[in-house]
């Protein structure tokens, strides 16, 4: 049977980051993916990122994704594509398909980086064909560099909605309007600033009431919304549109950490059930650890950072590293996570970190 | 529609070195792009209908999650267009329900 | 219904905020010549700006969700970090001359040329006045984002904030 020192389920910035650090170590460092290319979402980010220096701000996601692989490959990282994880059994036997093929790799530790995927939302004419996540339109335009649509509404003004809004006229479409139920913007003010100075007009207190056509989207009804959040009749608004994109948010891939029977807590600001996890991301599972969206939704940034904090945390538990290096190590990542959560938009993910890392506490 | 030229990207600069052909017509695609950017490419838009109530479905995730972009290719139901890489001459139709094994000629 | 401002509301810094955050610079130094008009109203963490600043202008400090504040005369209105500000929220504006020059960061395709007419929008992408392209700026250093610097008369110099897109139909 196949065995490793470390498995990473995921090969996101999450799990690219945690593969580096923990090769840099020198642990041997196997990376399973079900898709046929690294990278997980790095790719379609084609924005210059946040943060400071230590976070790789101002260049661009993609570049980073690049920059990661070309890490990955220069440590001796082996990355196994088109290998999709559907079970973790006793004594960290991972069970994965690869080319309809079942395969096994035994490893002395787990991390799962398996991220996120995008919510729903429900209104009539939510099924037509036209109406499709926020992120897929962006790796269609991104990406595959096709365009889901020419005349797009967009719903959602987080930074997801505002950036695939930029992103979406960038590749020659025109956003219609980007509706938001609540009634203030979600997202950073910058990346509204862009759209709107492109004449995009962002409508607050609104919602989709009805999404018209047989066969595809062929036009949008949206409405105001009261305080109550129900729909004032006689405010709607039709835009011509062939696309509707959904920006509502994203919930955590846990599939594989519930299989596995790590215990889990309940943050709706995070995404809803996350699996608690210590200091060093490890889970209520000795040797499973896990990093990135599937810890609580935040953005890349700190899923890197937080692979990088389950890489060295790894390394150290197989002794590649002794307690002060360790130490030292997961101290400046942690404070660069921390740097990462404060202000109006970063306090809130820094208290739901913080009652994460309590119940692993109450738990203990 | 393709995206030719990008400010940030660049210009497309893959070649159209497959042929796939789609409920009968033939679409000009890219060897390893993920069928559905092929479709959306030709202003497909409706990838299956549904079983029962015969309701139209197309992409909506893109990452292989939600199946709905699911279609019949080379005989084979249920395939994730999204992240089913194109190969020259493939043969692809709008799945009807819960699909049919084999080619429909 | 009026419409509340502010950048939460809006999507864009209402002139009250943009009187009180610390990167915008005095009247009297935007008579001087160029200078940067840092349009960043929320404590975001971020800070890139600070270091893309060769004349040490540009202070972000710790925590690095502290509002840019700008040392206007550090300041030379070189542009540097226009393309450097993740947020795009960076501009450059010239009061000096007999008209106004306004420098933005410009991501969509295709770029004007250099001597063109163009519909020169403010914060709401609404057509201000016709202004003309006298320099577009993309070295390899900035990453694809390219600078563009339009003139328009005085009293627009502090609305106009970029052009309309090019090759789209009126909607």
């Amino acid at each position: 049977m196949k065995t490793t020192d470390i498995a990473v389920i995921g090969a996101g910035p999450a799990g690219l980051s945690c593969a580096v650090e923990a090769a840099r170590a020198g642990a041997q460092v196997t990376v399973l993916d079900e898709n046929l290319k690294p990278g997980g979402q790095l790719f379609k980010q084609i924005h210059k990122f946040f943060g400071s220096r230590e976070h790789k701000a101002g260049i661009r996601g993609f570049r980073i994704g690049q920059q990661l692989l070309e890490e990955t490959e220069k440590l001796g990282v082996e990355v196994l594509l088109d290998a999709a994880v559907y079970g973790i059994y006793e004594d960290r036997l991972i069970a994965y398909i690869t080319d309809g093929k079942d395969h096994t790799i035994k490893a002395k530790k787990i991390v799962m980086a398996t991220g996120a995927s995008e919510n729903a939302l429900a209104f009539p004419g939510c099924t037509l064909p036209g109406v499709m996540g926020a992120g897929a339109a962006q790796t269609m335009i991104n990406v595959n560099r096709v365009l889901p649509g020419q005349k797009i509404i967009m719903v959602g003004s987080g930074n997801v909605g505002l950036i695939v809004s930029y992103q979406l006229m960038q590749a020659g479409a025109d956003v219609l309007a980007l509706i938001e139920a609540a009634p203030k913007i979600g997202g950073y003010g910058v990346h509204a600033a862009k759209i709107r100075r492109a004449g995009v007009q962002i409508y607050t207190s609104t919602t989709i009431k009805e999404v018209l056509g047989e066969e595809k989207v062929e036009g949008v009804i949206a409405v105001n919304l009261d305080e109550k959040w129900q729909q004032v009749t006689g405010t709607e608004k039709h835009f011509n549109a062939d696309t509707v994109c959904l920006a509502v948010g994203l919930s955590p891939l846990t599939e594989l950490a519930w299989m596995a029977g790590c215990e889990f807590t309940f943050i709706p600001s995070l995404g809803g059930h996350v699996p608690i996890h210590d200091r060093n991301m490890e889970t209520t599972l000795k040797g499973i650890y896990i990093a990135g969206d599937i810890t609580g939704v935040e953005e890349a940034s700190s899923a890197m950072e937080e692979g990088r904090l389950a890489g060295v945390a790894c390394a150290e538990s197989l002794e590649y590293y002794d307690e002060n290096k360790a130490l030292e190590l997961k101290n400046q990542i942690w404070d660069r996570l921390d740097a990462l959560r404060t202000g109006p938009f970063g306090e809130g993910r820094f208290t739901a970190k913080l009652k994460q890392l309590d119940a692993r506490r109450q738990l203990a | 529609m393709r995206v030719l030229n990008h400010p940030i990207l660049g210009d497309e600069t893959r070649q159209f070195n497959a042929t796939i052909i789609v409920d009968g017509k033939q679409i000009q695609a890219i060897e390893g792009e993920p069928i559905a950017a092929a479709l959306l490419s030709a202003g497909i838009k409706k990838f299956r209908e549904t079983q029962k109530n015969h309701k139209p479905r197309g992409i909506f995730c893109a990452i292989g999650r939600c199946t709905d972009c699911v279609m019949t290719v080379d005989g084979v139901p249920n395939v994730r267009t999204c992240i089913t890489p194109v190969r020259d001459g493939m043969i692809i139709s709008t799945q009807k329900g819960l699909g049919k094994w084999g080619i429909e000629r | 219904m009026t419409q509340k401002t502010g950048v939460i509301y809006q999507g864009f810094p209402s002139e009250d905020e943009l009187s009180r955050i610390p990167g915008m610079p005095s009247e009297e130094r935007i008579k001087k010549g160029s200078v940067a008009c840092i349009e960043c109203a929320q404590e975001i963490p971020c800070n890139p700006c600070e270091e893309a600043c060769p004349y040490g202008a540009i202070t972000v400090g710790k925590p690095i969700t502290n509002l840019p504040k700008l040392d206007q005369d550090k300041c030379i209105g070189c542009g540097l970090c226009i393309a450097a500000c993740p947020g795009l929220a960076i501009f450059v504006v010239n009061g000096s001359k007999e008209k106004a020059e306004v420098s933005f960061p410009f991501e969509y395709y295709p770029l004007p040329n250099k001597g063109d007419e163009m519909d020169c929008v403010d914060r709401e992408g609404n057509m201000v006045v016709k202004g003309k392209v006298l320099r577009i700026v993309k070295p390899p250093k900035y990453d694809a984002t390219a600078v563009i610097t339009v003139e328009v008369p005085m009293e627009h110099l502090k609305t106009v904030r970029s052009i309309k897109r090019l090759g789209r139909s009126d909607r």
